[in-house]
């Protein structure tokens, strides 16, 4: 008992220190107030709710898709900005600074880290999505939470598709190939979507193979050395900090619109 | 404190230099209006800044050598590789076919034995002639503009196609008759 207390007062005293204070302002958390106190004076905390229902933590009901979502994000970050350490996006370097990261680099699996856990972020986006839609917590007032999810969701699937070339192996670059090809009919931007043909000055057509949205994204008519630049580019660090100003806004909404949704 | 003993000198009413209400709402709009203007301005050069003017590829117009380097009823697969055509001449002259598949743009390859062109990516098969006959592909592949240059090599424009199933292989650029 009297150890107890002489750690409490070691606590107290680190508590009432100049360091402790300046750091946490509410000074050590001791009650429910001050615990609040403690979430909202903390840049990183005050995103998520201060206080939680006790269905919120029910596993049942959340499936902890977001959180895990989130949890893989940052382990994707981690690792892939391991990985840029070693990888080299051009076509005499790519392809085999792969096999480099996975049969030479000390921890090979952190290569594996990466490519598995982006598979298990693409299905956790999905199954959260599944459960907020399973749970109606789309529903008002959380529908704008709704539309930054989808977005998120898309910039998952973007993010994996743009990861998908870097390996730079035939799979790679027919996948992205055949992806790609997509964005030819996408209507008005895409040469040979519709409404293409009516963007035109005469006989001279303005959206064409050279000057369409599929010409953008590879930077050039086919995939080739200026695609796997641009799609390492976006891969690495456009999309991701895009994401990363979505999944604030999106954590800072569920605290704003009430917190999780509760079972009906 | 009533508003009657505002010091006089701290309202403005010099006429000259002095913003009334309306003036003032005038050039914060012309402001505003600079402000998207040239914010505007800036992302549109931003998405222009996306489309390269110089591109480090292939040309899409080459020469590819003599008539008479290409045997009558084979497949020529030496411009594969770099420029994406297929060379054929048959009995009546020469044609060059884009190795694009028409499903979703992979490039099939070329099967002697088999006398066809074979897609690895979902199994499409094109005759020699560039005619689909099994996968999914849904058209048959298409030519590229052939011509004969001033020094006799025939050059291949890519830059122009031609569809079969629109009819425009009957048109003379399609076809390098010998």
């Amino acid at each position: 008992m009297a150890e107890k207390e002489k750690k409490e007062s070691l606590l107290d005293q680190l508590g009432e220190s100049q360091v402790w204070k300046s750091i946490i302002r509410s000074g050590v958390p001791r009650n429910r107030r001050q615990r609040m106190y403690a979430v909202l004076g903390n840049v990183f905390l005050h995103l998520h709710p201060a206080r939680l229902p006790r269905h919120a933590v029910k596993i049942g009901y959340t499936w902890c898709m977001g959180g895990l979502s989130f949890f893989l994000f940052v382990v994707l970050t981690i690792t892939g900005i391991l990985l840029m350490f070693y990888y080299r996006p051009t076509v005499e370097y790519a392809y085999t600074d792969i096999i480099d990261l996975t049969e030479q680099v000390p921890l090979g699996i952190m290569r594996e880290l990466h490519r598995w856990g982006a598979h298990a972020m693409v299905l956790t986006v999905w199954l959260h999505m599944l459960r907020v839609f399973m749970t109606g917590s789309y529903k008002p007032p959380r529908e704008f939470n709704w539309g930054v999810g989808v977005l998120l969701m898309t910039i998952t699937l973007f993010l994996s598709f743009t990861g998908y070339l870097l390996p730079w192996d035939q799979l790679a670059i027919w996948a992205v190939t055949v992806g790609t090809n997509m964005a030819r009919a996408h209507p008005f931007i895409g040469h040979e979507g519709p409404g293409a043909s009516l963007l035109a000055i005469g006989d001279i057509n303005l959206v064409h193979m050279g000057s369409d949205v599929r010409f953008a994204l590879l930077g050039g008519r086919f995939v080739g050395e200026a695609t796997l630049l641009r799609f390492y580019v976006l891969h690495c660090i456009a999309v991701p900090f895009i994401a990363m100003i979505f999944m604030a806004v999106h954590f800072w909404r569920i605290r704003k619109d009430g917190g999780i949704s509760g079972p009906l | 404190m009533s508003d009657k003993v505002i010091p006089k000198a701290s309202i403005n009413t010099d006429s000259g230099n002095d913003l009334d209400r309306k003036g003032f709402l005038g050039w914060l709009s012309v402001g505003w209006l600079a402000f998207a203007g040239a914010t505007g301005g800036f992302f549109t050069l931003m998405i222009r800044f996306l489309f390269p003017n110089v591109l480090f590829e292939p040309p899409q117009s080459f020469k590819i050598g003599y008539p008479d380097d290409f045997t009558i009823g084979k497949v020529d697969t030496r411009f594969k590789k770099k420029y994406a055509v297929w060379v054929i001449r048959n009995d009546e002259g020469i044609y060059a076919l884009s190795t694009v598949c028409t499903h979703l743009g992979c490039t099939p390859n070329w099967l002697e034995v088999e006398q066809k062109y074979k897609c690895p990516c979902h199994g499409s098969g094109f005759r020699k002639t560039g005619i689909n006959f099994e996968g999914p592909a849904p058209r048959p592949l298409e030519r590229h503009a052939i011509s004969l240059a001033s020094d006799g090599q025939i050059i291949v424009d890519k830059t122009m196609r031609f569809k079969w199933e629109k009819g425009e292989w009957e048109i003379e650029e399609s076809f390098l008759k010998i």
